[in-house]
């Protein structure tokens, strides 16, 4: 290179940035693997089966919990006096229609929030933070509600659901606790993980 | 540093034969005895070196923890993951390794109570102001990654606390809107907490955020040094120099603060002593009680509640409800209260330093701003939850209590810097800055 030379200052902002564009390119193509890593792996993912719950064991008022996909599943059989408090909770709720379709399957679009009025199975995780809420099922005064009737209360941040599973107001968590998919295979045992009418994949 | 850096004088060849290709012992003289501090610090001073010091002792002992604990949730016998093993292994069978251990989680609570004792020294002397603003920025980084660092740390155990610990600190990203759910899965590697999230919470842990700390550290010292230390009389102390152009109001780092520091280390070691050997767990406030359970996926512990030194922002969080459907407001506050302190320097436009020469208002709302901070604390590690029934009886609605007085001291916490913005413009009296610093001579 001579000295001399008169330096072509377009052309060497042109290199400049054209090779700064093509390293950042290539730079940032070779993060995505690194990012990629972090997602669930194949063999995270493979633990999500359905789950065959047998709930003949279930006296009424009783709560029993699965695990499905790590996340616990409670399959409570509600008692007629449980079912017949929920329509007076409905003006105390945030979504008492359970318009908010995320929550729930259609199937489990109504009062009850179930395919059967008794059997309540709901993913038992507070749509806060994600802590499992505990089982309250008695109609009496609890320290955090006087007028308790029956439902799920989270210890991590004080959210209250009714025996449904719907949120109160003016609690932390902003919406009702999920329903999975599941169906009933017979009078005695209900698929975790599958709608009805679906084959188990 | 602030004036170039001096070559020292020296006679022994093999010293000058380095200076002449790395002039590392002219940057030690730089940093130690040719820097100058103001004459007048205080108590207030200890403890920017006891962070250093904590530091020292977390990576020190942390080294020696990972040589005998494993990242793994698989189980080794029923309920129990071979993390959790591991932990107690260290604690029964390892020589001295519950020493190892308690200086561990002992030096993490210390360090956040050292740390916020230096963060309000800033708040009362003006520290932030300029020209020490990158210094204050730089501290919150170094704040922040702490914050992080021990968050993860306190993961690693694999105790109940731990998973749901983990499992609701994760969960605020979740109201993320849109892309809240991925990315918690991206973040926990599976659909809860979990072996992989466990694995790279300790990568994170022991290599990734101490390095990072590290690197935030040297850059807060260098600013620092760059700009010289503030006191606590907030005056700019290489203002009045002497003839031979060192501040009149300047001591040598070393001799005179490195032996003050240490005495102030003695002393911090007697009381770090005293807990870690009579008081480990502090009453389940440093380590607690259902950290001692293996962690259950399926069972929340009863009382969930953060670490002490997170409780203040874990009671903002839980004082904001949920509106539209979101629990994102709570997310935002919280973070808001930490990203407010960095925005201190431009939010506080007063040109007074110290709060000896600034205004009533600022003292009381200086005051109330702490005693929100420990009220808070209060709320978020459920103190004022349990004393309430115990004081005002069981017939009252405890839950509404509580929050009234939660969400009374968050406004106050926030408040403060909305006081702040007005208050130093324009309504402030402040009184005469004295030209030197006022004690010693």
């Amino acid at each position: 290179m001579a000295n001399d030379a008169v330096v072509d200052k377009g052309r060497r902002r042109f290199l400049t940035a054209t090779t700064a564009v093509v390293g950042g390119a290539g730079a940032a193509v070779a993060a995505i693997p690194f990012i990629k890593s972090w997602e669930p792996s194949a063999k995270a993912k493979s633990a999500g089966a359905p789950v065959l719950a047998d709930i003949s064991k279930i006296e009424a008022g009783q709560k029993v919990t699965f695990a499905w996909r790590g996340l616990p599943v409670f399959v409570v059989n509600r008692t007629k006096a449980q079912l017949d408090a929920l329509p007076g909770e409905d003006t105390h709720l945030r979504d008492p229609k359970s318009d908010n379709t995320a929550q729930q399957p259609e199937y489990a679009k109504n009062e009850w929030r179930s395919i059967k009025p008794e059997w309540l199975v709901m993913v038992a995780i507070c749509t806060h933070l994600g802590c499992v809420p505990d089982f309250y099922p008695e109609i009496k005064p609890e320290p955090f509600d006087p007028n308790w009737k029956g439902g799920f209360y989270c210890p991590c941040h004080k959210s209250r659901y009714d025996i449904a599973g719907r949120v109160f107001d003016g609690v932390p968590a902003p919406a009702n606790m999920p329903i999975p998919p599941y169906h009933f295979v017979d009078d005695t045992h209900i698929l975790i993980g599958v709608d009805p009418g679906k084959e188990v994949a | 540093m602030g004036a170039p850096m001096t070559r020292i004088q020296s006679n022994s060849r093999v010293i000058n034969w380095i200076e002449d290709r790395l002039p590392i012992f002219s940057f030690l003289n730089a940093h130690t005895g040719g820097y100058y501090a103001p004459k007048n610090f205080n108590l207030w001073y200890y403890f920017g070196s006891l962070a250093l010091l904590v530091l020292v002792n977390q990576i020190l002992t942390g080294i020696f923890l990972t040589m005998n604990y494993k990242p793994s949730a698989e189980e080794v016998a029923p309920g129990i993951s071979a993390a959790f093993a591991s932990v107690e292994y260290i604690m029964r069978d390892v020589e001295w390794g519950w020493l190892i251990r308690y200086m561990h989680s002992t030096g993490a609570s210390l360090f956040f109570v050292v740390v916020y004792l230096h963060m309000f020294r800033g708040l009362m002397y003006g520290s932030y102001k300029k020209p020490r603003e990158l210094v204050w920025i730089l501290g919150m980084l170094i704040f922040l990654a702490l914050m992080a660092e021990a968050f993860m740390g306190y993961v690693l155990p694999w105790g109940n606390m731990s998973f749901w610990g983990a499992k609701v600190i994760i969960s605020l990203f979740g109201t993320i809107p849109w892309i809240g759910e991925s990315l918690v899965q991206w973040i926990m590697g599976d659909y809860l907490p979990a072996d992989a999230t466990l694995n790279r919470f300790f990568a994170l842990h022991v290599i990734a955020l101490p390095l990072v700390l590290l690197l935030l550290v040297v850059l807060h010292l260098a600013a620092l040094h760059e700009v010289g230390s503030n006191n606590p009389d907030g005056v700019e102390i290489k203002a009045k120099k002497g003839a031979d152009g060192k501040p009149l109001d300047g001591i040598p780092f070393h001799p005179y603060y490195t032996v003050k520091d240490i005495f102030g280390t003695g002393f911090f070691l007697l009381i770090a002593a005293f807990i870690i050997f009579y008081a480990p767990t502090f009453g389940g406030w440093f380590l607690e009680h259902d950290n001692f359970i293996p962690a259950n996926n399926l069972a929340t512990p009863s009382h969930i509640k953060p670490v002490w030194y997170f409780t203040p922002f874990y009671a903002i969080l839980r004082m904001v409800p949920s509106l539209f459907g979101t629990a994102i407001w709570g997310v935002l506050a919280m973070f808001g209260s930490i990203a407010l302190l960095f925005f201190l320097p431009w939010i506080d436009a007063g040109k007074v330093k110290s709060v000896r020469y600034r205004g009533l208002g600022y003292k009381i709302a200086l005051g109330l701003f702490a005693v929100s901070f420990i009220m808070l604390a209060a709320v978020g590690a459920g103190v004022v939850g349990e004393l309430i029934p115990e004081w005002l009886g069981t017939s009252v609605d405890a839950t509404a209590i509580e929050n009234l007085f939660g969400r009374f001291w968050t406004i106050i916490y926030f408040g403060f810097f909305v006081f702040l913005w007005f208050y130093s413009r324009g309504m402030e009296k402040t009184k005469p800055v004295p030209e030197r610093v006022t004690s010693h001579d």
